[in-house]
Parts: structure tokens; C-alpha cells; sequence
């Protein structure tokens, strides 16, 4: 099986559930929101997807590989951008790209065409050079999700990546996300509590208290009505 | 290149660049035990009467005494301020980054612990080169002989340091880590008198400066810089490191999860 498969995947703090039996299945090549309101465990089932955490419940399989047997395997399919920026603002663009390459064991010619092509993808050829805290809140978003095509993972997580951008940034960058699901075949994970980043075509997943509310395509989960109707009334915030 | 070696030289290459931008940290590295050195040791030099004990063969000043306990002292800092950039990696988000590569969790760890102990030995050296200039030498050996001693010192602070980074919540907590880690560590030990001396004013002082691995650091040092081999201070230390390293890595274990700000 490729792509993303997350099956009866539990998580607790001490006494307090952040997951409960959840479930989905992204397919190979498909953009999927994760769509829950804050607090309803996106974070959590993001650090059991990449490791950070592991769990004794539930199984987790990207691009096949099972995350708690080949770890190594499963890692290296995943690029992922974290809702809490990670690069180091001191150093240039294209030396944190290259940190980023090394980590996944890439140098010399191969990281170079690969940063290239990676800077390429996501317009960002010319500030190569530029110190990453000279960059603004648009640029740093765009620089972190080209870091995470640079190993050519099959899947891209990305942990609300639009937050605190303007509506200009936010809708460039679900933009390019869209396109690198759709031209590229990447399988997409894209977490959010924004209802307008996410398109009638895309896959979607509703979490909320811990728990998989829906899953389908965005189209057949919210039929005629808003998507930002059905996904209120589906978490108790519109009453 | 194998990709773990790849990332071992990402990782001191980042370290290095990091501790370049910082340069009042190095300027801090090196007036800390050039002060203790200069005015502390000066002080203390008529005070304090030291015997003829191994390594040294003949009367020493406190001046020469006090050196290899101010080279620990340095690598002491130093592993705490890797465990503060780690705690702040933590927060700013960039462990999740380094946590995340496909590489063993234990190497990725361990290439930052070397990195950590690369810098202290360059302080180490800067230091012992300026107080060779002040007029306190070593025999010319003593500086080659040393360079094992303080990798393996620097691994066992560095690790220890390490340790403590899975421990700290947040950066505001490190206060603490200077309280109730750097001062008894170092105070605590044979650093800046020899515990026969401590042992004249409290045997249980002394029995706890001996069970401090700090100790043992800073005599494998000693022994080192005058070429000499001092086998339990070398045993004691990698037991420690060990030590240290185990709890690092159950403390980064991620069935434990990483320590997140305001959880």
C-alpha cells in the first residue's frame, strides 16, 4: 500500500486523550486536508507521523513502510513543515537547505542539483544567498516546504503551514502545495482549521476532541452546503 | 562519504558557525578561567600550601595547580551551554528538524554531543595558550598528551549536558541548572584544591568531592597535561559519560515524546 495510512492510532497525555482510535487512508498522489479545530489532536497525530512520539497503539504506514518497524524507511519518504518554523534565521537560504540535505544524507553535486531544483520549484532561486531572517513570513513558508522536497519524499506533511501568513502568502502557498500534489504525484497531508484552503476535489479529514469525525472527498462531505457550515455543526462550534 | 558521516560534518559545521556568531560566548569561555587564573589563583597562592603529590614531582604554585581544574571548568560551561542551545532548539523548533532525519535517533544525538566537545577543546586550547603566555606552562608533551583527556572529559560533560536538555521544560528554567549543576560540580571537586586539603577540613566534603565525576575529569586532565596515564580518573570518567549518555537517550526516546513549551 502507498501513500499515507494511519489505522486505530491512540495517544495520551497521562490521563488526558489527544487521539482516540483514529483512522484514514491518504491515497498515492492525493492532497488531504486534516480539518479540526484547535486542540483536536492535529499536532499530536503530526509528531506520531514523524516520530517525535511513538505509540504502542495503532499502526502508521508511509509509503508502506511501517513507521514503528522501518523507521529509517518511513522517515526518509516524509517531508514535513512543522506549524512552529524550524530554520535557523542566522544562517543563508541555501545553507539551511544544505543542512537539511546533509541530515538526509545528501552532499556535494547531488544536494546542490537537488537545493537548485528545490529553490526552482518554489520561486525562491535568487535569495539562494540572502540571511533567512531577512526573508519575510511568506518567503520563510515557501523556503521550509522547498527544504522538504530536497530528499524527494513521497509524502509532505505540513502542520498548518499558513498560519500568521497574509492572504496573499496563505493562498500561494496552498497554491503551490495543490500543484505539487497534483504535477508531481505527491501524496499531501495538510493540516488546518482554515475551511478556504481546501478545494471541493481534495480528500479531507474532519478530527475533533481526539477523534476522526468524516473522511471522503471534500465534494461529498459537504454536499451543497459551505464547507465551513458543515465542518461548525459537525464540531458543535455553531451552536 | 556514508550519509551518517554526511550529517556528522553538517552538524559541526553548524555548531561551528554558531559558535562563530557568538562571540561574546567565546570572549565569556575564556576571561571566565582567565580571571579565576589571574586574580583567584594569585590570591590563594600564599594561602594555600600543596604538598609534592602526583602527577607533579616537585613544588607547585596554585597557579599550576589550579590549571587543568579551569580546563574542566571550561568544558563544564561549555556542556551546559550546548544543553542550553539544545533546550533552545527545542523551543525555536529546530530539534524537530534534526529528530525528524531518517538517521538513528542515538548518532544524531551523539554527532551533536561531539560537536559540543570539539568546541570546548578549541576553548581549552586557547586558554592553555594564553596562560602559557602569562608564564604558567606544561611540558611541551603535556599539550599532545592532554588532547584524549579532553575529548573524553568533553564527551562526559557534554553528555551530561545532554541529559539535562531532555530534563529542562523551558529555557527560563535553566537558571537552576547553573545552581544546582555547574556550582556544586565544580566546587565540589578537585578543581581548585586537592582533596587530601579538602579532607583536612571535612572528611564527608571530601568523600563527596571523590564521588563527583567531575573530579575524576579534572585529574584525568591533570595527569594528562604531564603525560602520565591515570587509569581509575580515565575509568570513572567513561562510566559517567556512559551514564549520562544513557539517560540522554531515554530521555529522547521517542516513546517518551519530545518536552513541548507550556505542556
Amino acid at each position: 500500500m502507498t501513500g499515507l495510512s494511519v489505522r486505530n492510532v491512540s495517544y495520551a497525555y497521562g490521563d488526558k486523550r489527544a487521539l482516540d482510535d483514529v483512522s484514514f487512508h491518504v491515497p498515492q498522489g492525493a492532497f488531504c486536508a486534516l480539518l479540526g479545530p484547535n486542540g483536536a489532536g492535529k499536532s499530536t497525530l503530526f509528531s506520531l507521523l514523524t516520530r517525535l512520539f511513538t505509540t504502542a497503539q495503532g499502526v502508521i504506514e508511509v509509503a508502506g513502510f511501517d513507521i514503528s518497524q522501518q523507521p529509517r524507511q518511513a522517515l526518509a519518504q516524509i517531508g514535513v513543515v512543522f506549524q512552529q518554523p524550524t530554520l535557523d534565521l542566522d544562517l543563508t537560504v541555501h545553507r539551511n537547505l544544505s543542512y537539511f540535505a546533509a541530515l538526509h544524507g545528501l552532499s556535494g553535486r547531488t544536494a546542490e542539483s537537488r537545493i537548485a531544483a528545490a529553490l526552482e520549484r518554489l520561486d525562491m532561486a535568487e535569495r539562494a544567498s540572502e540571511r533567512t531572517r531577512d526573508l519575510n513570513g511568506g518567503h520563510r513558508r515557501r523556503l521550509e516546504i522547498a527544504r522538504c522536497l530536497i530528499h524527494a519524499p513521497s509524502v509532505l506533511l505540513l502542520d498548518e503551514p499558513t498560519v500568521g501568513l497574509d492572504a496573499a502568502a496563505r493562498s500561494a502557498i496552498t497554491q503551490h502545495v495543490h500543484d505539487l500534489s497534483a504535477q508531481d504525484g505527491l501524496t499531501v497531508l495538510w493540516a488546518t482549521h482554515l475551511t478556504d484552503e481546501i478545494t471541493p476535489d481534495d480528500q479531507l479529514a474532519i478530527l475533533h476532541r481526539g477523534k476522526m469525525l468524516t473522511q471522503g472527498t471534500c465534494r461529498d462531505i459537504k454536499g451543497d452546503q459551505p464547507l465551513q457550515q458543515v465542518f461548525l455543526s459537525m464540531t458543535g462550534a455553531a451552536t | 562519504m556514508s550519509g551518517a558521516l554526511i550529517a556528522l560534518r553538517a552538524i559541526l559545521i553548524r555548531e561551528a558557525l554558531r559558535f562563530a556568531r557568538q562571540r561574546s560566548r567565546f570572549i565569556a569561555a575564556l576571561v571566565r578561567p582567565l580571571v579565576w587564573l589571574i586574580v583567584f589563583a594569585a590570591g590563594f597562592r600564599a594561602a594555600l600550601g600543596l604538598s609534592i603529590t602526583p602527577p607533579y614531582q616537585t613544588y607547585i604554585t596554585y597557579e599550576i595547580y589550579i590549571v587543568p581544574g579551569l580546563c574542566g571548568m571550561i568544558m563544564l560551561f561549555n556542556g551546559m551551554q550546548s544543553s542550553l542551545s539544545l533546550v533552545y532548539d527545542r523551543e525555536m523548533g529546530s530539534m524537530r528538524l534534526l529528530l525528524t532525519s531518517p538517521l538513528p535517533r542515538w548518532w544524531l544525538l551523539f554527532c551533536r554531543l561531539l560537536a559540543s566537545t570539539t568546541i570546548s577543546i578549541l576553548q581549552v586550547y586557547t586558554f592553555l595558550a594564553v596562560a602559557a603566555i602569562y608564564g604558567i606552562d606544561m611540558p611541551w608533551y603535556g599539550y599532545l598528551c592532554v588532547f584524549p583527556a579532553l575529548i573524553v572529559a568533553g564527551l562526559m560533560l557534554g553528555a551530561l549536558g545532554l541529559a539535562l536538555s531532555s530534563a529542562i521544560k523551558q529555557l527560563e528554567n535553566f537558571a537552576g541548572v547553573m545552581n544546582f549543576v555547574i556550582f556544586p560540580m565544580f566546587f565540589l571537586s578537585s578543581a581548585l584544591y586537592p582533596l587530601w586539603k579538602m579532607a583536612e577540613s571535612s572528611a564527608l566534603l571530601r568523600d563527596i568531592c571523590a564521588l563527583n565525576p567531575f573530579t575524576y575529569a579534572v585529574e584525568l586532565i591533570r595527569f594528562a597535561l604531564y603525560g602520565q596515564f591515570n587509569g581509575s580518573a580515565l575509568g570513572w570518567t567513561i562510566l559517567a559519560g556512559l551514564a549520562f549518555l544513557g539517560l540522554a537517550l531515554w530521555g529522547y526516546d521517542p516513546a517518551r515524546g519530545i518536552k513541548r513549551p507550556g505542556r
